[in-house]
């Protein structure tokens, strides 16, 4: 009797992700020890997973069929300084001399990166001494399920490098730490599995700004995963930036993991991409621990962009404040859904929700959904999803101090995105992206 | 001919009836005190002039300097130098004060045919015109009255007012809600406005405005129209009797 052949058949949309990991494995990786373990398990788990489709509650509203039709391939680590168009971007997304670390096509630009000197560590992983091991080994691939969620096991395993910032217990860092990555589409069809780690041990403080971009008019992939993790009264804030190019498709997770009185700010922008999907999760695992999650999606064109969160409160005293805004254009479409959990011990939880969105044309939609589970019997929750027009007075009293009625539209919608955008601490980049804002939303000024 | 001429005109909110038939003339250079009971209609006339849609005109006409007002949009009004003084003023999140002040100001001078002020330029006028209301130059960072307090809201109203210069400015209970700090403060900055060139109207239900600002005609709107007019006395005898002998007296 002849043996059943019982390998799966692999999906043919998995062959690229899977020969590029037969492909950094044969090489003889200079990994550590621990990433290699993590690779292994996590391609395990992603042969077993399947991509999600509509068919999933998640993903109901975001096909990623666009993305599996283009056989995306992780780039070879051309020399950044060669890239002279990525350099440029690069340099354009941070403000002269702030610190930061670039990646080019997932790959460690070290020429275009700037490390602060002092207590904290800044640094890719492929740089660090003791190989990561003391920072990151207790932590990469700790919060971001990789058992369940595709894209996340796909990213664990093919990694390109990790971004690492650690910030010692009870130290600070003053300015902005920029990671900001870039995708040159230039050289093929690549597909970008980038990574972020951020720790910040007891009472630290620091602020991280991540930043996707692309140069070149190719497609081209970014699968995002960035593991946040605060120890015990830790205050960080976390910004993150889409301004992928047009034909960019980006899928991204930020896994948080907050302790006893932390305090998360979060900020997340999407101006860019032809298809973005990010995920928010943050787990608000200690007495008292805070955060705020703001958001904004700009969309125009055919561009579709969906933001799911989930907050858990899985400890007394907890408070969350989400507001996430979106001003969509075109025949753009956008999808909010946020899930607050509220678990049986999480009593005394302050949970507060809202989504607001501006339709700015007939042809664009939005399609929002605001959950709350609630298991605890001693909480105040609240949360409310809103499709809107500008408000009639306020464009009233515009126009009675001389401005056109397009003119005052603009500078409401405007306003709307703003407030957002004044939640960032750093000036030079509010003001960068204020002034973005302008030139995008008050043409003809 | 008067700066503004309104002829037997009548306003409707949601289909009723507020202004049954307004005359009033209006000369460069003089200060009216519209004055009346709750609900007599002041703020719809103020309102209806400054061209809000919800306050349909049904009859009669408005003449500013010899044109029909109510043919023109809101901002054409404002561009034309008609200003209100909001009673409730707006908050507009995400916006700052400066960059509002800034955006009014260039629309009416561009109408004018002047050219824009730069940020230096705008930024030196309007350190000049905060004295006017003595107002902190810290507000005018803030979004437009976002967190301002009640007298904070009124006196941006009148740094407003200082900077667009109009040539009417009708004034909607600007005295409502005010300390009797925030009122002196707020009725120097209107009397220092005042100039041959410049109407005001101001729509009011206190007389304790007019303690500061003395006008030359007071006029009492009454049930949708002027029931009275007279010289600064009127008001003095308002605030002495009342508004029930007016009624007594119409009805």
């Amino acid at each position: 009797m002849s043996a059943v052949d019982v390998r799966p058949t692999v999906a043919k949309e998995k062959e690229p992700y899977l020969a590029d990991y037969a492909a950094r494995t044969r090489n003889g990786s200079t990994d550590p020890a621990w990433l290699r373990g993590l690779r292994a398990r996590a391609i395990s788990s992603f042969r077993q997973l399947s991509f999600p489709s509509i068919r999933d509650e998640d993903w109901k509203y975001t096909s990623v069929a666009p993305i599996l039709r283009v056989p995306f391939r992780a780039a070879s680590g051309v020399e950044a300084g060669e890239q002279e168009e990525a350099v440029d971007a690069a340099r354009r997304a941070t403000p002269a001399g702030a610190n930061r670390l670039v990646f080019v096509n997932g790959h460690y630009a070290p020429d275009l990166s700037s490390v602060p000197s002092g207590p904290a560590t800044v640094a890719a992983l492929s740089a660090l001494p003791d190989a990561g091991g003391r920072v990151a080994e207790p932590h990469v691939g700790r919060y971001a399920n990789y058992d369940r969620a595709t894209f996340t096991a796909l990213n664990s395993a093919l990694l390109g490098d990790v971004a690492v910032v650690h910030v010692p217990k009870g130290q600070t860092v003053d300015d902005p730490i920029y990671l900001t990555f870039v995708s040159n589409s230039q050289e093929g069809l690549t597909g970008s599995h980038t990574r972020v780690l951020v720790v910040a041990d007891e009472s630290a403080r620091a602020t991280v700004v991540e930043t996707y971009l692309g140069v070149g008019e190719q497609q081209y992939f970014t699968n995002a995963v960035t593991e946040l993790a605060l120890g015990d009264g830790a205050s960080v804030e976390h910004i993150k930036l889409i301004r992928e190019s047009e034909r960019a498709f980006h899928v991204g997770t930020t896994q948080v993991h907050q302790g006893r009185d932390s305090n998360l700010a979060s900020v997340s922008i999407t101006i860019g991409a032809a298809l973005a999907r990010n995920d928010l999760n943050v787990v608000l695992d200690g007495e008292g621990a805070a955060c705020t999650l703001y958001g904004l999606y700009l969309t125009g064109g055919s561009q579709h962009v969906d933001n799911h969160t989930i907050i858990e409160h899985t400890k007394p005293h907890g408070t969350s404040r989400q507001v996430y805004k979106g001003i969509l254009d075109g025949a753009s479409r956008a999808v909010f859904n946020g899930k607050v959990i509220v678990h049986k011990d999480a009593q005394r939880t302050d949970a507060q929700q809202t989504n607001r969105n501006l339709l700015l044309s007939g042809d664009a939609t939005v399609d929002t959904k605001p959950q709350l589970e609630i298991f605890a019997d001693d909480v105040k929750c609240t949360h409310g999803a809103a499709i809107g027009q500008l408000d009639e007075e306020a464009l009233f009293y515009l126009r009675s101090r001389a401005m056109s009625e397009q003119t005052a539209r603009n500078l409401l919608t405007y306003g709307f995105a703003s407030e957002v955008v004044a939640r960032i601490s750093a000036e030079p980049l509010r003001e960068q992206l204020n002034e973005q804002l302008r030139s995008r939303l008050l043409q003809g000024w | 001919m008067a700066l503004l001429e309104i002829k037997n005109l009548h306003a409707s909110v949601d289909g009723k009836e507020i202004l049954k038939g307004i005359d009033l003339a209006v000369d460069a250079g003089e200060v009216h005190a519209v004055m009346g009971p709750n609900g007599s209609g002041k703020s719809t006339l103020a309102l209806a002039l400054a061209g809000h849609p919800s306050y349909v005109v049904t009859e009669g006409e408005v003449l500013y300097e010899g044109r029909n007002l109510l043919e023109m949009a809101p901002e054409e009004r404002a561009r034309e130098g008609v200003f209100l003084a909001f009673q409730y003023p707006i908050e507009i999140p995400g916006v700052s004060n400066a960059y509002f002040l800034k955006a009014g100001l260039n629309e009416i001078r561009a109408h004018r045919g002047l050219e824009e002020l730069d940020a230096m330029e705008f930024l030196e006028l309007l350190r000049e015109k905060l004295k006017v209301v003595e107002m902190d130059q810290s507000l005018v960072n803030r979004p437009v009255n976002e967190g301002f307090s009640g007298g904070e809201k009124k006196r941006n109203e009148i740094l407003q007012m200082a900077i667009l210069e109009p040539r009417l400015a009708i004034l909607d209970e600007t005295d409502s809600g005010l300390d009797i700090d925030a009122l002196r403060i707020v009725a120097n900055g209107v009397e220092s406005l005042r100039g041959p060139e410049r109407a005001m109207v101001l729509v009011t239900h206190y007389q304790r405005l007019l303690n500061y600002i003395t006008p030359d005609f007071v006029h009492v709107l009454f049930n949708g129209r002027i029931v009275r007019s007279g010289g600064k006395e009127l008001a003095l005898e308002l605030e002495e009797r009342g508004y029930d002998w007016i009624k007594e007296a119409v009805a």
